[in-house]
């Protein structure tokens, strides 16, 4: 086991108030989207028009994005692309160089975490702020994102009021959630008119019209994208959708996923800069589109599936081992399912394989999957990736998860397994001689009692009961 | 196969029944006799290669599966008492054998496979007449039952059927619990901290007795509840079922 994740995960299952806090946020999160759910069939049906829309996607990726290209430049869009997270730093660098930026607002994006673009920026002494309330406070606790959708959500409003009281001093301590929310509003504000530029993430990208749709609860995207003069949106590749009648389904089923929201409290269609006559928005707009790894992805076709996620967090949400641990123990920027399919591909499984294995497939989150993405059949998968030897595929680390002792063991399993006759005596020794056997099984028995082996197999008694078919 | 009600089946009774839990098999395959079925137990069965298939070890996996393949020869459906072993060969076996000589004999054996209690309601219609006192018991439903063979309504339906039997219900009842096979040694802390909250939601209930579909489960929480000391017993639902309803 590698000594990164082992150490979040026990310092996770050492800290019993986050995971009391970490189970109350779940079970809430569960309850509001069963709640906007009310209809099996049609969240089924709907599930299966997701995964539709988003399959078509990905079936004509090179295409799709060659078409909002296009659009996106005749919309005024300027579009940039870049292979490594590298790249895109590079270039949004250069974008607020040549428009000598000195302070921007960011809305929430998971692709500038990525990225690791504050922290690339602020080197260069560029001042980021991020805008949306969850990262306000991470970013003031120097933190990293817990959850995809609610960055915070690992924080307790106690913890908030601690940590506002600590780095606004002259605003006296609270820990109502509405004056905190206040707190944080009022110094936005002031940031929001004094930035030179504004950086957001997208949801969905459309290539017949070339438009970045942007879901957010706050207004802060739509601060962040039409008061600075400058827009840059930085985004993955995925996230092209073919057509706008594709966005209401999936907007639907994003904002029920992933808050219990009917629909969210704002939604930005940005189709380009300020037009003559306009009285809002950026004079320049501009897109850095992100690979990182997904095109190799694309490339396997069962893995591409991977590419269908609209990042709503619901397979985090109902994950029993994120509910145990939160994201930070992960060491990833996506946590939870999402992430233990996402990160091993991206990162390559000699790093993170682990992940793959960090799962009981119990398949909570292949169930609630709004494009139903088979996550516990991409874990799976995963694994052999890790052990496999054939050399075919792409997947980056392939067969670095290999142990000598391990596949010796499933070798002689498999020999013995294979082999009825041998098998049946191996059995039925086992069991004469359980006595004979270990009762201490490593961890196992470390909260658990061994397993009795019976003092007759099956197989011996339906002898007995002439129940065989020989 | 229809609604068409079945003369015979083959019963695969998993390496796990086999080895801890025979009774469970012998009331599974009993439960099924007693509605006028033959019952066959392929005498050269071993196990499904779930193991090695969710370690990621395909080969191993496909060369134990494949020794399966023969042991069913006719129409008649495989009734296996875990819906773990069941969703591996229903829903696993057509992906590992794809591109293999085997591929057409394992859908074949994949398209008969039932989760033994989804066979008990969905394909039996089974009637249950409680002879047992009165009792209250937990279900626990496991996460293959439940999701990948999507039998969940199978086990509670049953219990259900039993008058003196009250099932009472424990919070987060569809949440694992932690045991995932080779998970559980691979990562020991995360599945101790996920047995340890499932004995403790089972023990709040007060029930005398858990039963499930899965051997996997019970192994794990019933290992967990005797070493931690009193607590709930736990049992095979094929068993507790038998056990319930059998003449005497």
């Amino acid at each position: 086991m590698s000594g990164e994740f082992h150490d979040g995960v026990v310092k996770a299952l050492g800290d019993d108030a986050l995971r009391q806090h970490l189970r109350r946020a779940m079970d809430s999160l569960i309850a509001k989207r069963l709640a906007v759910f009310p209809d099996q069939d049609a969240l089924q049906e709907l599930r299966r028009y997701g995964m539709a829309i988003r399959g078509n996607a990905l079936s004509k990726l090179p295409q799709l994005l060659e078409r909002f290209e296009a659009r996106c430049e005749e919309n005024g869009i300027h579009v940039h692309w870049a292979e490594t997270t590298d790249e895109a730093n590079k270039t949004v660098f250069e974008i607020l160089q040549s428009h000598d930026v000195k302070r921007l607002v960011k809305g929430k994006s998971m692709v500038s975490e990525e990225m690791g673009l504050n922290h690339f920026l602020e080197a260069k002494g560029i001042e980021c702020l991020e805008s949306d309330l969850g990262e306000f406070i991470i970013q003031l606790a120097g933190e990293t994102p817990s959850h995809i959708v609610m960055p915070a959500l690992h924080k307790s409003k106690q913890e908030i009021a601690e940590l506002f009281h600590e780095k606004f001093p002259d605003i006296p301590y609270s820990d109502d959630v509405d004056e905190l929310t206040a707190v944080a509003r009022g110094i936005l504000r002031e940031k929001f008119m004094q930035a030179d530029a504004g950086i957001s993430g997208v949801n969905f990208l459309i290539a017949e019209t070339g438009t970045l749709c942007l879901v957010e609860n706050e207004g802060n995207g739509r601060m962040s994208t039409t008061v600075p003069p400058l827009h840059i949106a930085v985004t993955g590749i995925e996230k092209v959708v073919e057509e706008l009648a594709d966005v209401p389904p999936l907007l639907s089923l994003l904002t029920r996923s992933a808050t219990g929201q009917p629909i969210t409290t704002y939604f930005n269609m940005i189709k380009g800069p300020r037009q003559p006559g306009e009285k809002d928005g950026p004079q320049e707009v501009h897109l850095v589109l992100l690979d990182n790894g997904r095109s190799r992805i694309f490339a396997d076709e069962e893995l591409q599936a991977t590419l269908r996620c609209i990042r709503c967090g619901a397979c985090i949400n109902h994950c029993p081992i994120y509910t145990r641990l939160g994201g930070h123990a992960y060491g990833t920027v996506y946590p939870g399912p999402i992430g233990s399919i996402l990160e091993p591909q991206k990162e390559g499984l000699e790093r993170l394989g682990e992940l793959a294995e960090a799962s009981t497939l119990c398949g909570a989150c292949g169930e609630v999957c709004p494009v139903r993405i088979p996550i516990p059949k991409l874990l799976n998968r995963l694994r052999w990736e890790g052990v496999r030897r054939d050399g075919t595929g792409e997947t980056s680390g392939q067969g670095r998860r290999r142990k000598h002792s391990e596949s010796l063991a499933w070798k002689a399993w498999s020999s013995l397994a294979s082999r009825p006759a041998l098998y049946r005596i191996a059995v039925k020794s086992a069991c004469r001689f359980r006595r004979m056997l270990p009762q201490q099984l490593g961890p196992w028995t470390h909260v658990r009692k061994a397993p009795e082996i019976a003092e007759k197999p099956l197989r011996e008694l339906v002898e007995v009961q002439g129940l065989t078919d020989e | 196969m229809g609604n068409q009600m079945p003369r015979t089946v083959y019963f695969f009774a998993t390496c796990l029944v086999d080895m801890f839990y025979p009774n469970a098999g012998l009331a599974g395959m009993a439960l099924i006799k007693r509605e006028g079925l033959k019952v066959i137990y392929p005498r050269n069965q071993t196990c499904c290669g779930q193991p090695a298939y969710n370690a990621g070890y395909r080969d191993e996996a496909r060369k134990v599966a494949a020794a399966q393949l023969d042991l069913f020869p006719g129409e008649h459906p495989i009734v296996v008492p875990s819906g773990s072993c069941a969703g591996m060969m229903k829903h696993h076996y057509p992906d590992l054998f794809f591109d293999k000589p085997e591929h057409t004999k394992a859908v074949d054996v994949a398209d008969r496979v039932w989760e033994l209690t989804g066979f008990l309601t969905d394909v039996l219609n089974i009637k249950l007449k409680d002879l047992g006192e009165p009792l209250q018991v937990a279900l626990h439903t496991s996460c293959s039952t439940r999701r990948e063979m999507g039998m969940a309504h199978a086990g509670e339906s049953l219990l259900a059927q039993l008058d003196a039997v009250e099932v009472v219900e424990q919070a987060h009842k569809a949440e694992c619990c932690g045991f995932g096979g080779s998970f559980a040694v691979k990562q020991p802390e995360i599945s101790n901290a996920m047995v340890r909250d499932k004995t403790e939601a089972l023990r709040a209930t007060e029930a005398a007795l858990v039963v499930s579909q899965d051997s996997g489960c019970l192994m794990n929480i019933g290992g967990a509840i005797e070493h931690q000391g009193e607590g709930p017993k736990t049992q095979h639902i094929a068993e507790f079922l038998w056990e319930r309803t059998r003449e005497r």
